[in-house]
């Protein structure tokens, strides 16, 4: 008995001790959106090594992470879907751009080379719709004379799962295609009217490659790891561009940031020569009042650190930095919107 | 002697406690089902069942294609793992060679062993490519012209697809099936065959006339165990079901099921009416299970209660 008894306690010390551990290191802690998830584990991890400071981000999905940070689990949640001014104000948030993007069409048609492809918004919408059934339909064919397409059935792949890549795609639909709108309409999941689904980013990738004669639509970074043949997409200033660092660049530049409240700013079908069309921010969430001033001033050390030395690492995964001028606006932001329980500004320094 | 008695009560009681922790637990998550799911439950009623309507932009839900989904699939892998479940249980017992009894039945017990993702990622990147290049084609020439089971086998050869899932269910549950199959089969005693044997009966006859009737109980078992299984099943499915929200009569086009519906979407759910929707998703395949093991245990009553009459 004396043994059992003896055991026990030396189990429950021993959880304890574990539990006071956690405790006790300096610790940030982030949830939501997966597609940012590489640049942040990098950051976070080069970040650590020169401060200490670790930063726990769990990649559980934008939904999922503006759930986390409205019940203050976290000290901050990202999205993929910027939220809008007056859910901000419901909940006492704010949001900040940490990263850019691109989302881009890809296709698997046997001779049709990665950035042959010429689609335009309006055709692409077509061919999600169900509209658009076979790749030598008029509309495609009046869009490329260059290329030889096949008298084959269009294979459309989407997301099953809920995704901020969705939401961009679907925003820049509805932006460009009125019946688009009307019909499925934008968000992190939509009611598709045709085609299969493939779970994350790298299940549409894997459909795409394995059906025949099928488009769907990935973060750009998937298509290049995954060597898949993007197309070119006709921006709003009726240019074809192929997506690439210079072309979201040129895209997150052009955005009007400065008159967008709460930086609810869509990058899709921006103007600009060479902007890519389906381009999107990612955002972080913090509450407007913190109650942990401290962990609070952590978190903006470590975004701010990222924006003035995390560019590098960003453009080595394919993401494309926040431009100077958007990081400005950020950093008055911060200044301006966060505030610890006794209305004083957080000061980083 | 009263230490003893004192024993006695407390060890009673322990294991009685233990019983009624599952039965709390089941009426728990019951419960924390419904509640979970009344915002839609009280938006679209009796409707969600019959709805094939999975709107999340305008909030408009209905479980019918999951459901359908869910069904199809088990039933498809019910079709295909009864059969060689059985042919399987039969060699084991009655006609493999000594030697190769215990091998062959260790392989199937490995088989039950595998993680499900793993038969998901076989599934799309071995079993679908194959079956989209060299079987699907085959079907769609053959069988989609024929009038009453065309329909089932028209579209494009995906290679992914609710047959695809049904086939990986199958091949998941003839594991379960089988060896609570082999197991039923090998207590059946040997007076009983070898009497049969001694009036003239051929293997098939003991099979059938002898082995079964002895064993149903267990076969059914063994069959409600893979049901059980495929119903829920969940990764496996997510992987090659195609997880649309589309109905469709073939069965070579993308599908969703109640398991991967969940799987898919939970994380990314926002809003009250679609989390809700999807709760109750759950609550409906808890249901569906609950209803056909009850059935099939009312069928296994029935059987048992006839027996006697009919002889």
């Amino acid at each position: 008995m004396n043994k059992i008894k003896s055991l026990l306690c030396v189990f429950w010390l021993a959880a304890s001790s574990l539990l006071s551990v956690g405790v006790a290191a300096t610790n940030l802690t982030g949830a939501g959106a997966t597609f940012p998830y590489p640049i942040y584990a990098k950051w976070a991890d080069t970040y650590k090594t020169q401060t200490g400071i670790a930063l726990n981000y769990q990649s559980i999905g934008s939904g999922g992470g503006i759930k986390q940070i409205i019940a203050k689990t976290v000290d901050f949640g990202a999205s993929d879907m910027p939220l809008e001014i007056k859910e901000l104000d419901k909940n006492g948030l704010m949001q900040f751009p940490a990263v850019i993007g691109g989302v881009v069409p890809v296709i698997n048609i046997a001779g049709i080379a990665t950035g042959q492809l010429r689609l335009d918004g309006k055709v692409l919408a077509d061919i999600f719709l169900g509209k658009i059934t076979k790749w030598n339909d008029p509309a495609l064919l009046a869009l490329n004379t260059t290329v030889k397409l096949p008298d084959e059935t269009i294979t459309v792949i989407h997301r099953s799962d809920g995704s901020g890549t969705t939401f961009v795609f679907t925003n820049y639909l509805s932006k460009i295609s009125p019946s688009w709108k009307s019909t499925v309409g934008e968000g992190t999941a939509v009611s598709w009217k045709v085609g299969t689904g493939g779970k994350g980013n790298e299940g549409v990738a894997s459909y795409v490659q394995r059906i025949k004669n099928s488009i769907g639509y990935v973060e750009y970074a998937y298509a290049l790891q995954n060597k898949m043949a993007y197309t070119q997409l006709k921006n709003q200033s009726g240019q074809f561009v192929k997506p690439d660092d210079a072309s979201f660049k040129a895209a997150a530049t052009h955005a009007n940031w400065e008159s967008a409240p709460g930086f609810y700013e869509l990058l899709t079908n921006e103007p600009g020569k060479e902007s890519w069309p389906i381009t999107g921010a990612t955002f972080i969430l913090m509450h407007k009042v913190q109650n942990k001033p401290e962990t609070a001033k952590e978190v903006l050390k470590f975004f701010d650190w990222a924006y003035s030395n995390g560019g590098g690492m960003a453009e080595a995964l394919d993401y494309v930095p926040i431009p100077e001028t958007l990081q400005k606006l950020v950093r008055a932001a911060w200044k301006s919107q966060l505030k610890d329980s006794k209305g004083k500004a957080i000061e980083m320094r | 002697m009263k230490r003893h008695n004192l024993l006695d009560i407390l060890f009673r009681n322990v294991t009685r406690l233990s019983a009624f922790i599952v039965l709390m637990l089941l009426l728990a998550i019951l419960i924390s089902l419904v509640i979970g799911s009344m915002p839609s439950i009280k938006t679209f009623g009796l409707k969600f069942l019959a709805s094939p309507n999975w709107d999340p932009v305008s909030g408009d839900f209905g479980a019918l294609v999951p459901v359908i989904g869910t069904l199809a699939t088990s039933a498809i892998a019910l079709l295909i793992a009864i059969p060689v479940s059985f042919g399987i249980a039969l060699f084991l017992t009655e006609m493999s060679p000594p030697w190769l009894r215990r091998p062959l039945g260790v392989a199937i017990e490995l088989l039950a062993g595998i993680p499900s993702i793993i038969y998901g990622m076989w599934g799309l990147f071995v079993f679908a490519p194959f079956f989209a290049d060299h079987i699907q084609p085959w079907l769609i020439q053959k069988l989609g012209p024929l009038p009453i089971f065309g329909p089932l086998f028209q579209g494009i050869p995906m290679g992914i697809g609710m047959l695809t899932a049904g086939i990986i269910l199958a091949i998941m549950v003839i594991p379960f099936i089988a060896s609570v199959m082999r197991d039923v089969f090998e207590v059946v005693p040997t007076l009983l065959k070898e009497s049969a044997y001694g009036l003239g009966s051929t293997t098939w006859e003991v099979v059938w006339h002898v082995v079964l009737p002895y064993t149903k109980i267990g076969v059914a078992g063994g069959i409600m165990l893979g049901l059980g299984r495929a119903l829920g099943e969940t990764m496996a499915v997510t992987f090659v079901i195609g997880n649309a929200h589309q109905l469709s009569t073939s069965l070579l086009m993308p599908g969703n099921s109640i398991s991967s519906a969940l799987a898919n979407e939970f994380n990314e759910a926002v809003g009250e009416l679609y989390t809700s929707a999807l709760v109750e998703l759950g609550l409906i395949l808890f249901l569906i299970t609950f209803i056909i093991l009850s059935l099939a245990r009312y069928m296994l009553h029935v059987l048992t209660k006839r027996e006697g009459v009919v002889a």
